[in-house]
């Protein structure tokens, strides 16, 4: 059991004492938007998730490629753990948005594409999670989570592009892409952006954690297997 | 089980013997014209063999109608409604009998260990694919051909119309093409059947939206420029997954 590099203890901690300065100057520093009011402040963790959530999404699909080309287990577990995080943050931007959603849009879900297009990711990761849960041999098990991730990771532009379409011709009721359409002041800017900052910090941290727990049940798999024989 | 040693020795003899030689003998004639008849072999095998059993496709055909049945009741289908729900009503009915065949076509190949035989033949892996999957669009629209007059008359929908025919076509492309390589996974998992829809449906919405939208565009007559963008979808996505489906598929079957 080797401990925690010194990098990732102070990551531990800057993400924890960030979190704590993001969400005082989401509360004490951003200004009340003015239509909205409060229930505003929860899009600039919506938008930060959203972020995280995108960020391992992307890895996930870059990572699955070099997987196939190079064939080393390794890259298999940082997969799973860009999957895992993206799938949790997906989840929270999705709820973030539907606490936001529910008083500007009147509705607590609209079939607005990006809320759709997350919404079918999301199911695309749990079918991923499925996939890999019905596989027992290690080496079949990366092979295929690998070509899903990238069988998915292509539909879901298609995907995203498709819905608009269907958006766009039918008639909108309730106001879709209305979040671009928020007039932000220089400080809800600067709020924005640090919350990315600091969500991204928050990124790094688990997603070295999740790889590390990845190489450990490995190791375990492996001393379970020299027991046994 | 006994037998899985042996065939292993034997793929091994095959594969130092077999594959150079052929590699050689398709290298000096006309290497495309060896690949192709792989795909045909492959394709008119599992055709033949569905002609001579008929399991797959009585299967799938007795469920479309099935299908169209509990959507007359489930949805009242009256002729308003009709004109509304038919391309949507027939989609449904296709992916989910598509993936009755692909299920079928592909454990079918597992269990009595044929999966393992092709794969011995000394041809580009992707040949293997590229049949299957000609087999398995090909039951699609053998299912399509009877239930588009089947649903004409239950419900007194005029359904020949050539778009709507060629949007089947290209929908049935793309559902085939993803359908075949994510089959040819989850038939090798321990949940097998049972995934297949769960990995296919997400990521074959493109297709479903943009074929339902282009038929009943074709339905309702609506005007070209409001049908082209759908096709336009349909299109990139059968030659984008395609191309995928052919470069990754040696990952699939790999042992």
């Amino acid at each position: 059991m080797s401990p925690q590099p010194r990098l990732l203890q102070v990551l531990n901690v800057l993400s924890v004492l960030s979190l704590a300065a993001a969400a005082v100057m989401v509360f004490a520093y951003a200004p009340i938007e003015r239509v909205m009011g409060e229930v505003q402040k929860v899009f600039y963790f919506h938008v930060a998730t959203a972020w995280v959530g995108m960020i391992g999404f992307i890895i996930a699909a870059v990572v699955a490629i070099i997987y196939l080309v190079t064939k080393d287990l390794k890259w298999d577990a940082i997969n799973l753990a860009a999957v895992e995080i993206s799938l949790v943050f997906f989840f929270i931007a999705i709820l973030l948005g539907s606490i936001w959603a529910r008083p500007a849009w009147g509705t607590w879900w609209t079939w607005e594409p990006r809320l759709t297009t997350a919404a079918i990711l999301e199911m695309i990761y749990l079918a991923y999670l499925l996939l890999r849960q019905g596989i027992e041999d290690p080496e079949r098990r990366a092979r295929f989570g690998a070509v899903y991730t990238i069988v998915g990771g292509l539909s879901v532009p298609l995907t995203f592009v498709s819905i608009r379409l269907f958006r766009t011709i039918h008639p909108v009721i309730i106001g879709g892409g209305g979040s671009e359409k928020m007039n932000m002041t220089g400080e809800m800017v600067t709020t924005m952006l640090v919350n990315i900052a600091v969500f991204s910090v928050i990124f790094i941290t688990l997603f070295w954690h999740r790889i590390r727990l990845g190489q450990f049940a490995e190791k375990v798999e492996q001393l379970k297997l020299k027991l046994t024989h | 089980m006994d037998d899985s040693p042996q065939t292993t020795s034997k793929s091994s003899k095959w594969s130092e013997a077999g594959r150079p030689q052929a590699a050689l003998s398709s290298a000096v004639h006309r290497p495309a014209s060896g690949y192709l008849r792989a795909v045909l072999a492959v394709a008119w095998k599992d055709l033949a063999a569905e002609l001579r059993s008929r399991e797959l496709l009585s299967a799938m055909l007795v469920f479309s109608v099935l299908v169209l049945l509990i959507f007359y009741f489930a949805l009242e289908l009256d002729i308003k409604a009709r004109m509304d729900i038919t391309a949507g009503a027939l989609w449904v009915t296709f992916a989910f009998a598509g993936t009755l065949g692909l299920n079928r076509s592909m454990s079918i190949e597992k269990d009595r260990g044929c999966l393992d035989g092709l794969l011995l033949a000394p041809v580009d892996r992707s040949a293997i694919y590229f049949g299957k999957a000609i087999s398995n669009l090909a039951f699609m629209l053998i299912v399509e051909a009877i239930v588009l007059p089947l649903y004409s008359v239950m419900y007194n929908v005029n359904l020949f119309h050539p778009g709507l025919l060629g949007v089947t076509l290209f929908g049935s492309v793309g559902y085939a093409a993803v359908g075949t390589l994510l089959a040819a996974m989850s038939v090798q998992t321990r949940t097998r059947d049972v995934l297949l829809p769960i990995l296919l449906f997400p990521v074959i919405i493109p297709v479903l939206v943009a074929a339902v939208k282009a038929s009943s565009g074709f339905l309702t007559g609506a005007e070209m420029a409001e049908i082209t963008p759908w096709v336009n979808i349909l299109l990139v996505y059968d030659v984008i997954f395609i191309a995928v489906a052919f470069m990754v598929f040696d990952f699939v079957v790999e042992e």
